[in-house]
């Protein structure tokens, strides 16, 4: 394995943790150089993803496992895999040989997209994700780990969000008098730990960082939280994610090991990139995944039961186990409380990045790495996002306390990622991703202004409350936005995240994969897609309803000054109105000009749709 | 690209530019001057006007060159790719085409001609009022809406026209919300918000459904290609319910326009976003949202005819729904109109009844008339909004000239009651604070007075009007009576006749249904409207007749005026004192020299009192020219006498310069309805049935309104439909009450009770609970097990080991007996155990 290093990922993932220990070195009264600190460890991180989101090259990360993306080419007779070869034809036609030069039958394309289906032999690609910027040094050689980062279209874009979310928590941070330094170290290493997760391209490496994460979190809940709340909620959110990535990581493992003795089976099939048969590498797992090292029944053939493979069985758990971070029912009940609980910044972390990594988890060791898995049950867990969706909406209608209100809308948004997930096709993946990004800055400025004005007027009993746009229009105006953008106003971020989803569970499972699936329940649900459509609109005007009933509460009416004078006295810091500016700024962009971010998604996004087309 | 910005195919992109970057720049930076952001916004305004006028004359004046004509789609447009989705694309782009052009024109008129007048309203407010504070927000607001509504009509795909629907919708919550100090205000605006949101989500998913099916969303791929259309309007598409994709799209559409343009059932929101100043009715129900909804179907006729053909009674599924609600909301509107005394809702019914008659009408497929009604209704329905703002404008000025002198006792106190509508957020909970707790319910109200009326909105309060705002009373005048279809001299009329005309076809060309089904929706339709339109009428008197006829039925009324008064020489309580004669104080004197001699001090007098009335009157005269003559140009070319004016001959050879421009819009003409009936005997049937509804209504109207009522009399309409009724009409048939029980009250029983209480809480957290609770009752035990057990044995050896040393040190007293003796003793256990055992 050569080693390879750009450095811009390393310094995104270093800033936070230098910062983090600068911080801890300084005396605990020195609460104006801690803040500034923290700010520009954030701030240099938000600039390098920036950078790499705006130059990360979308031609070379195409679809790596297209016939003209250099990918490895094989075919499959009576179950064995060998190799075969592709020539260009007058630079349009393409045709497959085998490896003694003759052609296959039927071998001639035009279309480079769509691949050809033989009538007696299989073809099956294997090629690396194309990730860029990367980061490799080998590690510990005989387990094949390494210390890898890279990105691809949606981590790219999560990185950017990363860096939103954490520099403007520091920012709405900035008055926090209780504990600054251990605050802002926390907070920054919380920070490092998401960096890593969708940065990291080593499985090994990625479960370190998703550790890293959690832990912070926990002390900062439990720390700086609301009071009544915090002791229960940190620990039923630690305990909950915690047993979700512990399922997803046994399941993992498994992925790893049947990787390994398939490639030891099979030495000459080994990616030149990997180490040996056994690797963490995530493209080695994924070239496996792609050769059908995880369709095959292994350990599990001692159950006896037809047709279960590895992928069919562990895929639930992984996808669960990660779906747990992003809220799916019925594993959702940690967040809210987390985030009512949580301090302001972290609420904002949480919310807006931390459930977006499992979403984002789910999607690559999910199902990325067991696209069959993925065929076999993405259409029944598309009703769990239903429920999400629909139920969410409900809860936050109801709900009386602010943040709550917030929290179940995350909630709900979240199930719209799993439902784009779970359309199987580009068009609904994309949304999801879209939504992924839209929903992070949108719940991220809700909860700023949530938390500013709970600062102020020390309660978030929505009937208590009232006028506050008068005395703090600037708020007003910016969570009105993020209204807008939660209900999918068009113009802004929110419509071009829900809108492609909606188009994608209409259109449904592409006929290919339902081609490929084996199971008749696969097809039987994709029968019902529509109605998920008809049943998921019921929560966007719900989710219109309680945006607009927290709106007319808490900044409608008259206000009342002697109840609340705080607000007066208290106006809104310069880096209160920098953050509420900067993640406005990103909702009214990706409105106006989605261009912007679905070139890059997409790029992330057709790989998996071809996988789950064609593996 | 090679932009060049003048090229007809480019220059829509910038005719809602404008008002959005006014938008802009009033919110970013000229928040603080109030002048001037009215300035920047209107002349925003009138400069998309510019852009916009010269496309529609290209259009109107070469015909010949435009629109579908022979095969090809000669318009003016292009577009650009906005969002790639994996192997498909969102292009976004715009288009000029004949339908578009005529609301080019319309549009940007009517938009100016309310900027204006809003500039004369909200300077009328004293200096504290939320008018006057929020002054420049209003134009931001005005310029949003201008520009969105503007976008929606250049846009070329569905898409954007969803965008600029949306935005409008956007705006109007915040400008029906406008005052949002006033609960009744932010209610309205969250109702209004709601009600037509509901709607945009059947309509978003039908977007969704077309794009899947077809690929794309602009208009071109879709509306005018026959093998699309035809793929979807064919049956075997889908498998549900046997519909075509078609039907299922349009029905999603027209349930989209529905909430637009409030109809029935959705039409709940309109009455009450008369919450909104004066200027933002005239804007949602006159140039834009409104106007927006109904653009749509018209818009899409030809997807939603799709599979069916309306000319041959055959009706598709959407085409049934626009003709059955809209006549039910044409009957409905007009009815409920009959009973309204603010001046605001009986125009917000009739607007609803005239909204009604459009989608009716292309429901049976008259695509023309309704797309000329649409035009007609915008100017007179802009019109009369800004005229009732006017008189309420005059009618607070007398509230608050009674304040000044003290007669306070002279105003009516009337409180709203502040019970919760149905979209309504009172919640209390039983003890206060108490976030979360699983026992505060929200509090429901068991229903909703909507009668009241605020007192300078109140038309049994006003009268004799006319001798103090003459200019509003004639322009109202011109207004009314082209909505109620007064004959030859108003737009009106001919918009109605045709779409009556239209209906007609079932008698006037039989032939064309002969060998098909029964034309029975056009028969619904036509018998719908003809009394809708009669009702009109007759409400349209009484409302004309209540406000401006007879003597003033309360001080208020007395004192009414727009003129900006200088309160120092207004304390005089002079009866007589004349609209016409109030001068300021300092040009008195010299006013014989200087009559005919123009200083600028004369102008700054004279605009200081006058100003506000100039910029609200202004626009009113404007308008009501369109009003009485916008409607020449739709004439039936077989007019007798008239259509001289349009190059006929007296009998016939007319020319229909509406229709002529706007057909070209649909692959295949739509029908020209005759003018008479077919046979010997021609009998022009669509002409008479309009003049009996007219007559008949307006007559009714005279006779019971004729003699002006007096103060404190009941209504005269009452005695006709029992008191009961007539309160029932005025809380608009319980409609709302309805809604919040049967809709709102459950839902928010299933969110509180089932979502959050029972799964959320009770099952999936209880199950956690248990869980947790069995995990610490296993710790427990273990812990016993730990203690009693393990701890048992491992440290019961080391203290017994323990014991068993401290014993055994007793031993070792040193005594050599002892010793002994335990030594002999041992000895002999073992020779004892020994012999035992062996």
């Amino acid at each position: 394995m050569e080693t390879q290093f750009a450095g811009i990922l390393t310094a995104i993932l270093g800033a936070p943790i230098v910062g983090a220990m600068i911080i801890l070195l300084l005396d605990e009264k020195a609460r104006d150089q801690v803040r500034w600190i923290a700010a520009f460890a954030t701030g240099i991180s938000l600039a390098l993803g920036l950078l790499v989101f705006f130059t990360y090259n979308i031609d070379d990360g195409q679809d790596a496992a297209s016939l003209h993306n250099d990918a490895n080419l094989y075919v499959r007779e009576s179950g064995t895999l060998r190799p075969a070869l592709v020539e260009e034809v007058n630079g349009e036609l393409v045709r497959i040989t085998d490896e003694n030069g003759l052609p296959l039958d039927r071998a001639d394309l035009t279309e480079l997209t769509e691949r050809p289906s033989f009538n007696n032999v299989e073809i099956v690609y294997s090629g690396p994700i194309k990730f860029q910027f990367v980061d490799r040094i080998p590690w510990i050689g005989e387990l094949g780990i390494s210390y890898q980062l890279g990105v691809d279209g949606l981590t790219a874009a999560m990185v950017m969000l990363t860096g939103l979310a954490s520099f403007a928590g520091v920012l709405i941070s900035w008055s926090i008098e209780e504990r600054p330094r251990e605050f802002f170290a926390f907070f920054l290493l919380l920070t490092a730990g998401v960096y890593g997760v969708f940065l990291a391209t080593d499985i090994f490496l990625m479960f370190f960082f998703y550790e890293l994460a959690i832990f912070p979190m926990y002390l900062l809940i439990a720390g700086w939280g609301w009071v009544e709340l915090r002791e229960y909620a940190s620990m039923k959110l630690t305990l909950y994610i915690l047993i979700g990535s512990v399922i997803a990581l046994v399941g993992v493992l498994v992925l790893y090991f049947a990787a390994g003795s398939f490639f030891r089976d099979n030495p000459e099939l080994i990616p030149a990139t990997s180490s040996g048969a056994y690797s963490f590498d995530f493209n080695h797992l994924y070239q496996a995944a792609q050769l059908g090292a995880y369709d095959q029944a292994g350990y599990l053939s001692s159950l006896g039961i037809d047709g279960l493979t590895i992928a069919r069985f562990w895929f639930p758990f992984v996808f669960i186990g990660f779906g747990v971070l992003a809220g799916l029912f019925p594993f959702h009940n940690w967040s809210p409380d987390g985030h009512v609980a949580a301090p302001t910044a972290v609420s904002m972390i949480h919310a807006g990045v931390l459930m977006k990594l499992g979403a984002y988890a789910a999607l690559r060791f999910g199902v990325q790495l067991m696209p069959d898995g993925a065929r076999t049950h993405l259409p029944w867990i598309i009703f769990l996002a239903l429920v999400n969706v629909v139920m969410g909406a409900f809860i936050a209608f109801r709900q009386r306390d602010f943040k709550y209100v917030i929290g179940f809308s995350s909630v709900s948004h979240m199930g719209l990622v799993s439902m784009g997930f779970a359309t199987m096709n580009v068009t609904g993946m994309t949304g999801a991703g879209l939504q992924m990004f839209s929903h992070g800055v949108m719940t991220a400025l809700f909860f700023s202004c949530v938390g500013m004005v709970y600062d102020r007027a020390h309660t978030r009993d929505l009937p208590s409350l009232g006028g506050f746009i008068k005395k703090m229009p600037i708020v007003g105006v910016a969570f009105i936005l993020g209204g807008f953008v939660s209900m999918g106003m068009p113009g802004l971020s929110g419509f071009v995240a829900e809108f492609p989803i909606l188009i994608g569970v209409w259109k449904g499972i592409p006929a290919e994969v339902l081609d490929k699936a084996t199971t008749p329940l696969t097809g039987e649900l994709a029968n019902y897609y529509a109605y998920v459509v008809m049943t998921a609109v019921l929560g966007i005007i719900l989710t219109a309803a309680y945006v607009l009933r927290v709106t007319a509460q808490v900044f409608f009416g008259e206000f009342d000054a002697e109840k609340y004078p705080e607000v007066e006295q208290r106006p809104l810091l310069i880096q209160d109105r920098v953050a509420l500016l900067l993640l406005s700024f990103w909702l009214i962009i990706v409105g106006v000009q989605p261009q912007i971010l679905t070139n890059l998604i997409e790029n992330a996004v057709i790989p998996v749709a071809d996988l789950l087309k064609y593996s | 690209m090679d932009i060049n910005w003048l090229d007809a195919n480019y220059l829509p992109w910038l005719i809602p530019v404008p008002p959005l970057f006014s938008f802009l720049l009033i919110i970013l930076v000229l928040g603080r001057y109030k002048i001037l952001s009215a300035v920047v916004a209107t002349s925003s305004v009138f400069l998309s006007f510019l852009m916009a006028w010269p496309l529609f004359f290209k259009a109107a004046l070469f015909t010949e060159d435009f629109g579908f004509r022979d095969g090809v789609y000669r318009v003016f447009g292009s577009h650009i790719t906005w969002m790639d989705l994996g192997y498909q694309q969102f292009k976004m782009g715009v288009t000029v085409d004949p339908l578009t052009t005529t609301l080019l024109f319309m549009v940007p008129l009517a938009m100016l001609m309310i900027f204006i007048y809003s500039i004369g309203y909200m300077r009328a407010y004293p200096e504290n009022d939320p008018h006057q504070i929020r002054f420049s927000r209003f134009f931001a607001y005005l310029s949003l809406f201008a520009g969105a509504m503007l976008t929606l009509v250049v846009a070329d795909n569905l898409l954007l026209l969803f965008m600029g629907w949306e935005v409008m919708g956007l705006c109007s919550y915040l400008l029906i919300g406008f005052l949002f100090e006033k609960k009744s205000a932010y209610q309205a605006a969250v109702k209004a918000f709601m009600t037509t949101r509901i709607a945009d989500v059947f309509f978003l998913v039908g977007i969704g459904y077309l794009f899947a099916e077809t690929g794309s969303l602009s208009y071109r791929d879709i509306l005018y290609n026959e093998a699309v259309l035809e793929r979807l309007g064919n049956s075997d598409l889908t498998g549900f319910l046997g519909l075509s994709a078609a039907a299922i799209i349009g029905t999603l559409i027209v349930i989209g326009t529905i909430g637009k343009a409030a109809q029935f059932p959705l039409h709940v929101w309109l009455p009450d976003a008369m919450e909104g100043p004066t200027p933002v009715s005239a804007m949602i129900h006159a140039a834009a949202m409104v106007s927006a909804g109904v653009y749509l179907v018209i818009r899409f006729f030809p997807l939603l005819e799709a599979g069916g053909n309306p000319h041959h009674a055959e009706y598709t599924l959407p085409l049934i729904v626009m003709g059955v609600l809209g006549s039910v909301t044409a009957l409905g509107g007009g009815f409920l109109g009959i009973a309204q005394n603010d001046i605001k809702r009986v125009l917000a019914y009739s607007t609803i009844s005239q909204l009604g008659f459009m989608v009716a009408a292309l429901g049976i497929g008259a695509y023309v008339a309704a797309a000329f009604h649409l035009i007609t209704h915008a100017f007179f329905k802009a019109l009369l909004f800004m005229c009732s703002g006017a008189v309420i404008h005059a009618m607070e000025h007398g509230e608050h000239h009674l304040h000044e002198m003290g007669h306070d006792d002279a105003i009516p106190h009337r409180v709203q009651p502040g019970e919760a509508t149905p979209y309504g957020t009172d919640y209390i909970g039983p003890h206060g604070e108490a976030p979360n707790d699983l026992e505060w319910q929200p509090t429901v109200p068991a229903g909703i007075d909507l009668s009241f009326v605020a007192v300078p909105n109140d038309m049994r309060l006003m009268g004799g009007l006319f001798n103090r705002i003459p200019v509003t009373a004639l322009t109202m005048l011109a207004g009314s009576l082209s909505l109620a279809g007064f004959p030859i001299l108003s737009a009106g009329f001919w918009s109605k006749d045709e779409i009556l005309a239209d209906a007609l076809l079932f008698i006037t060309e039989p032939s064309a249904f002969e060998g098909h089904g029964a034309p029975w929706l056009h028969i619904l339709v036509f018998f719908s409207l003809f009394f809708a339109a009669m009702m009109t009428a007759f409400y349209t008197t009484r409302m004309w007749i209540m406000t401006f006829a007879g003597t003033p039925r309360s001080e208020i009324a007395k004192y009414a005026t727009l003129k900006h008064e200088h309160h120092h020489h207004e304390h005089e309580h002079d009866h007589h004192h004349d609209a016409h004669a109030v001068v300021p104080h300092d040009a008195h004197e010299h006013e014989a020299e200087e009559e005919n001699r123009f200083s600028w001090e004369r102008f700054k007098a004279w605009w200081s009192v006058y100003s506000n009335s100039a910029l609200m009157q202004g626009p009113l005269v404007v308008l009501a020219f369109f009003a009485i003559f916008a409607g020449f140009v739709g004439m039936h070319p077989n007019f007798p006498i008239l259509n001289i004016l349009t190059g006929g001959n007296g009998a016939s050879g007319g020319t229909n310069y509406f229709y002529n421009l706007v057909s070209d819009t649909l692959i295949h003409l739509p029908p020209k309805p005759p003018f008479a009936t077919e046979g010997s005997i021609k009998i022009p049937l669509p002409l008479l049935s309009s003049l009996t509804a007219f007559f008949v209504g307006a007559g009714l109207g005279y006779m019971v309104y004729g003699v002006p009522i007096e103060a404190g009399e009941k209504d005269r309409s009452e005695a006709f439909f029992g008191s009961q009724l007539w309160t029932a009409m005025q809380n608009r048939l319980y409609i709302d009450t309805f809604y919040l029980r049967t809709f709102y009250v459950p839902f928010e029983w299933f969110a509180r009770k089932i979502s959050y209480q029972a799964i959320d809480k009770e099952t999936i957290d209880e199950f956690l609970h248990t869980v947790a609770d069995t995990m610490v009752s296993i710790g427990e035990a273990l812990k016993m097990l730990n203690r009693v057990v393990i701890d048992g044995v491992g440290d019961g050896i080391p203290s017994l080991i323990a014991s068993a040393g401290r014993y055994f040190r007793n031993i070792q007293s040193g005594s050599i007996q002892q010793y002994l003796l335990f030594s002999s003793g041992i000895l002999l256990l073992i020779v004892v155990g020994f012999l035992l055992i062996v």
